[in-house]
């Protein structure tokens, strides 16, 4: 228990004595939200779960793969 | 911005059978290319700069000297902005993998999970830790406890690499695996042979130690940019870290070029056609030389069918057959060779394209065949012979989707120009160091105890500004290292398994196109913020 307050006191005196750190997590913070909660979300769906369902991505892929084999991609 | 909109026409110059439209691989493979070349700029100076750091920490550790922890510290909070910036743009590679490329995803699921599973966890908690002590823990833990936690991050960082270059590696050289058709997943069979592939140790090696000039140049050049400033405060910093900068940049672009004529080897080894389009080499023999510089149209596929060998070459005497086979006479093949087949050192016979293309086909139609009779409630004597035919052309299975043997030949001016870039930048860091070096054995140059209270002289100065300029050029070695290590495997997303175009998802142009211009406003960005944070705090020097 002492051990976890000696841990907990260390990040959160390390946290709030930060100067250029703010600006560097205010950053990451940004950048993380962008990524997973606008690019992922309304960008980036899971193909396979969209368009295959759960459980028959082998068959999708495989038919994907054989169309391939016949025919160009689409342009 | 500008040079980004020359790259994509060149790349609609080389598609005239599309009518110059890119098409959805093009452009997922332009995005994933944006996304890990600015990955890139973060990682190699987490990893070079990481390792500079953590030595100078051991000399304030043995010295106890308040001018190496103040060093220390100012390196790290340098440290600190590039592993900021740097965090999670490795993950919107991941986001397209299941957007663009979900079908390569699904075909790798099984061996790709354990070593991005182990980099996770790796990266999380080692990282994580001993970076909070590295920032957090100055006065609050022992000063051994703390040097070793730089230490620790930096190794952290190292082992992270390593295990993205391990599923970097089975791409280029698939091995430790089985093709499981009723899941349509390429199954571990081996996690040593997978994790250990002599790929991959060569891989790490010539990547991570390479990294390390990059810390090199970046200390460096910060170092000169003081010393041209006659910033007097930092003064004995900068020749200090300089003095490290170009030890470690030394040993480290020494150790590159080992590694690399490893890397070479082993590429000749195993993926033959990226060094024959590396070295423009169209046609193969005994004693071949090794290219230096040929005239290769950079904006155009050479016509390697009809051409005996690149204009105006100048080359080296039996050096690629050195470098490929160890041998002064050994047999290199070029590009003809390997669409025609040929005979190999050992006596196999490398089947022709065409032989290739033929058995992959039938690998496909066994393939479906099987999983429609499985389908149909078959029994195992009417699978076997199916699973056989699979099983015996599995090798080839990628060339079943290649429809014109042209496509097995990758851009050759992209590989052999950023060949050359990388060899000539990287021997110039070489000089270079080594350079630095001896002025500061010496004590000559801006090095010289005179320097301290004059006039910069006009030589001085240049060596400064060179030290300078060199440090974008690191980067453009660095980065032309992966466009040719990517850009020579084409089109392999898995090397002879499954091509870009059988990997894409079933997507439009156009979706793709839009996230990429997404994406490349955000990262120009992001990397202006970057530059703009870290120019500042190098402006402020080590004064907190």
């Amino acid at each position: 228990m002492k051990l976890l307050r000696r841990i907990f006191r260390f990040y959160y005196d390390g946290f709030r004595s930060m100067t250029l750190g703010r600006t560097l997590w205010l950053i990451i913070g940004i950048k993380l939200f962008i990524m997973f909660a606008i690019l992922k979300v309304f960008f980036f769906p899971n193909f396979l779960k969209q368009n295959a369902g759960k459980g028959h991505e082998a068959e999708f892929v495989a038919t994907e793969l054989n169309k391939r084999a016949e025919q160009p991609l689409r342009p | 911005m500008a040079i980004l909109t020359s790259l994509i026409s060149l790349l609609q110059a080389t598609l005239p059978e599309q009518g110059g439209a890119l098409s959805a691989v093009d452009w997922a493979r332009a995005q994933f290319a944006l996304t890990a070349i600015y990955h890139w700029l973060f990682v190699p100076l987490t990893l070079g700069l990481g390792l500079i750091m953590a030595i100078m920490e051991t000399k304030y550790y043995r010295t106890g000297s308040e001018f190496w922890r103040r060093t220390t510290q100012f390196w790290q909070r340098l440290f600190g902005i590039n592993f900021a910036m740097g965090v999670a743009t490795g993950i919107i590679l991941e986001f397209e993998f299941g957007t663009n490329w979900s079908n390569y995803s699904w075909f790798v699921g099984d061996i790709f999970g354990a070593p991005l599973a182990i980099e996770g966890i790796v990266a999380f908690f080692m990282e994580s830790t001993f970076v909070a002590v590295m920032y957090f823990g100055w006065d609050k833990v022992s000063r051994g406890f703390h040097l070793a936690s730089t230490w620790l991050t930096w190794l952290g960082a190292s082992i992270s690499a390593w295990w993205i270059l391990v599923a970097n590696s089975w791409m280029q050289y698939p091995v430790g695996c089985e093709f499981n058709p009723d899941t349509m997943r390429n199954e571990m069979t081996s996690f040593f042979d997978v994790a250990l592939s002599p790929f991959a140790i060569d891989k790490f090696l010539h990547t991570t130690i390479s990294s390390w000039i990059i810390g090199a140049a970046f200390v460096v050049a910060v170092a000169a940019w003081y010393l041209l400033k006659k910033r007097e405060a930092e003064r004995e910093m900068a020749l200090k870290s300089l003095r490290i900068g170009a030890i470690v940049g030394l040993i480290a672009s020494i150790g590159a070029a080992i590694t690399g004529d490893e890397s070479a080897y082993k590429v000749a080894e195993v993926q033959p056609m990226k060094l024959a389009a590396m070295e423009a080499l169209y046609n193969g023999g005994t004693d071949v030389s090794l290219t230096g510089i040929a005239a290769i149209n950079p904006f155009k596929q050479p016509n390697y069918k009809e051409e005996k060998e690149a204009p105006l070459r100048l080359s080296i005497p039996n050096g690629l057959s050195i470098l490929a086979t160890r041998s002064l006479h050994g047999f290199v093949p070029g590009v003809n060779d390997i669409l025609n087949g040929y005979t190999k050192a050992d006596g196999t016979v490398e089947p022709s394209a065409k032989e290739k293309m033929q058995r992959g086909r039938t690998a496909i139609e066994a393939l479906a065949a099987y999983r429609q009779a499985k389908t149909d409630g078959a029994d195992e004597a009417t699978v076997a012979p199916l699973l056989a035919t699979l099983k015996e052309n599995m090798p080839y299975f990628g060339y079943g989707f290649i429809k014109d043997e042209a496509e097995l030949v990758p851009y050759i001016p992209v590989n052999f120009w950023a060949f050359r870039i990388m060899v000539g930048l990287g021997s110039l860091f070489i000089l270079f160091f080594a350079f630095l070096l001896f002025l500061d054995w010496k004590k000559k140059g801006f090095l010289a105890p005179s320097a301290l209270n004059t006039e910069l002289s006009t030589f001085n100065k240049a060596t400064l500004w060179v030290a300078i300029i060199l440090l974008p050029c690191a980067y453009i070695c660095s980065e032309s290292g992966w466009l040719v290590a990517e850009f020579g495997r084409q089109p392999w997303t898995i090397q002879d398994m499954l091509p870009v175009s059988a990997s894409v998802s079933d997507i439009s142009a156009g979706a793709v196109a839009t996230t990429f211009w997404l994406f490349l406003i955000l990262f120009t960005t992001m990397l202006a913020v970057e530059i703009n944070i870290m120019l500042k705090q190098i402006k402020k020097g080590p004064q907190l």
